[in-house]
């Protein structure tokens, strides 16, 4: 099963890579852009066939690693047609 | 005492630290591997900065996770003394030895460049060198060091003194300009509420000797090895 993940830097805090892009975005003439977040992304192909439990072991990946939930939100998500 | 010096793949400042244990003070010293599993019997281990796992992830993410932070983790659950010295900082933060994260500075940019700090309490075996609300000279040089927690994280850190040194100007006065990276309340190093466990994003191993030109970080040290000694002697007593 594949799933992606994404990691986000809480709204709260302070975005420095979004920010510098969208300033960026804003020297090349592309106008209306309102803000600007980068985060991650992540790939996953799990051996978990299940979606319950492929999702049980992605929320403790995140929690373990690819966040850092002091400063970051993260959203699973499980991808249809993945490698199984 | 025995100094622990912790190398993770990409550590650049850990033979600095034991140049200071070594050479400047004449302590027993050694490094330990990060795939180490036991600490050798060392009092005291130190995180160095640099860019373990080449800054992957998130700084100190990968590096948190090695073999010797288990170990490192029993040692300051026992009341081990734990020093950890900018990427050394972010690694104890990621390990969960201290509360709170540093994200990238405000500016943008890395910061490399001496900076004041104020000595906010001098009674951890970490400031006994200093007197109490020093102003010292030390230098930053880090990409992430803002320091950021949650306000009532904040509030606790305040409320049971745990920040150790804050950015402050040559005069000892917080302010924003004096802060090099956006820390929250200026906070430029904090401990656990035993005491026992130091993080700090300046370099006070960068600060030893005169031919470098200047001194101010050698009491950092001095006063850990002093503190460090009277704690071994009263165990030997009792």
């Amino acid at each position: 099963m594949r799933a992606r993940v994404t990691v986000y830097p809480r709204p709260e805090i302070l975005d420095p890579q979004g920010k510098a892009i969208h300033q960026a975005l804003g020297r090349i003439g592309i106008e209306g852009v309102e803000k600007v977040r980068a985060g991650k992304s992540f790939e996953i192909d799990l051996s978990h066939q299940d979606p319950e439990e492929a999702t049980k072991v992605l929320e403790r990946i995140c929690q373990k690693l690819l966040a850092n939930t002091v400063v970051e939100d993260y959203e699973v998500e499980l991808l249809p047609g993945g490698a199984g | 005492m025995k100094a622990g010096v912790i190398v993770f793949p990409g550590s650049n400042c850990d033979h600095d630290v034991y140049h200071v244990f070594r050479h400047v003070l004449g302590q027993e010293v050694e490094f330990l591997w990060h795939q180490e599993e036991d600490l050798a019997s060392c009092d005291l281990v130190v995180l160095p900065g640099g860019f373990s796992y080449g800054d992957y992830l998130r700084s100190g993410a990968l590096a948190a996770l090695s073999p010797v932070m288990a170990a490192v983790q029993r040692h300051a659950e026992r009341g081990g003394l734990v020093l950890g010295i900018c990427n050394g900082f972010q690694i104890l933060l990621e390990a969960g030895l201290l509360p709170g994260a540093l994200v990238p500075n405000r500016s943008l940019r890395f910061e490399c460049r001496d900076v004041w700090l104020r000595v906010e309490r001098t009674d951890l075996p970490f400031t006994s060198g200093y007197k109490d609300r020093d102003v010292v000279r030390i230098p930053v040089a880090h990409m992430d060091g803002n320091f950021q927690a949650s306000a009532s994280t904040l509030d606790d850190l305040e409320d049971s003194n745990q920040v150790v040194f804050r950015y402050v100007d040559e005069s000892g006065a917080v302010s924003s300009a004096a802060n090099p990276n956006g820390s929250a309340r200026n906070i430029a190093g904090l401990t656990n509420a035993e005491g026992n466990v130091l993080g700090m994003m300046p370099h006070p191993e960068r600060c030893v000797e005169e031919l470098l030109g200047n001194t101010d970080g050698l009491a950092l040290f001095s006063g850990l090895i002093r503190e460090t000694v009277g704690i071994l002697q009263q165990e030997v007593a009792s």
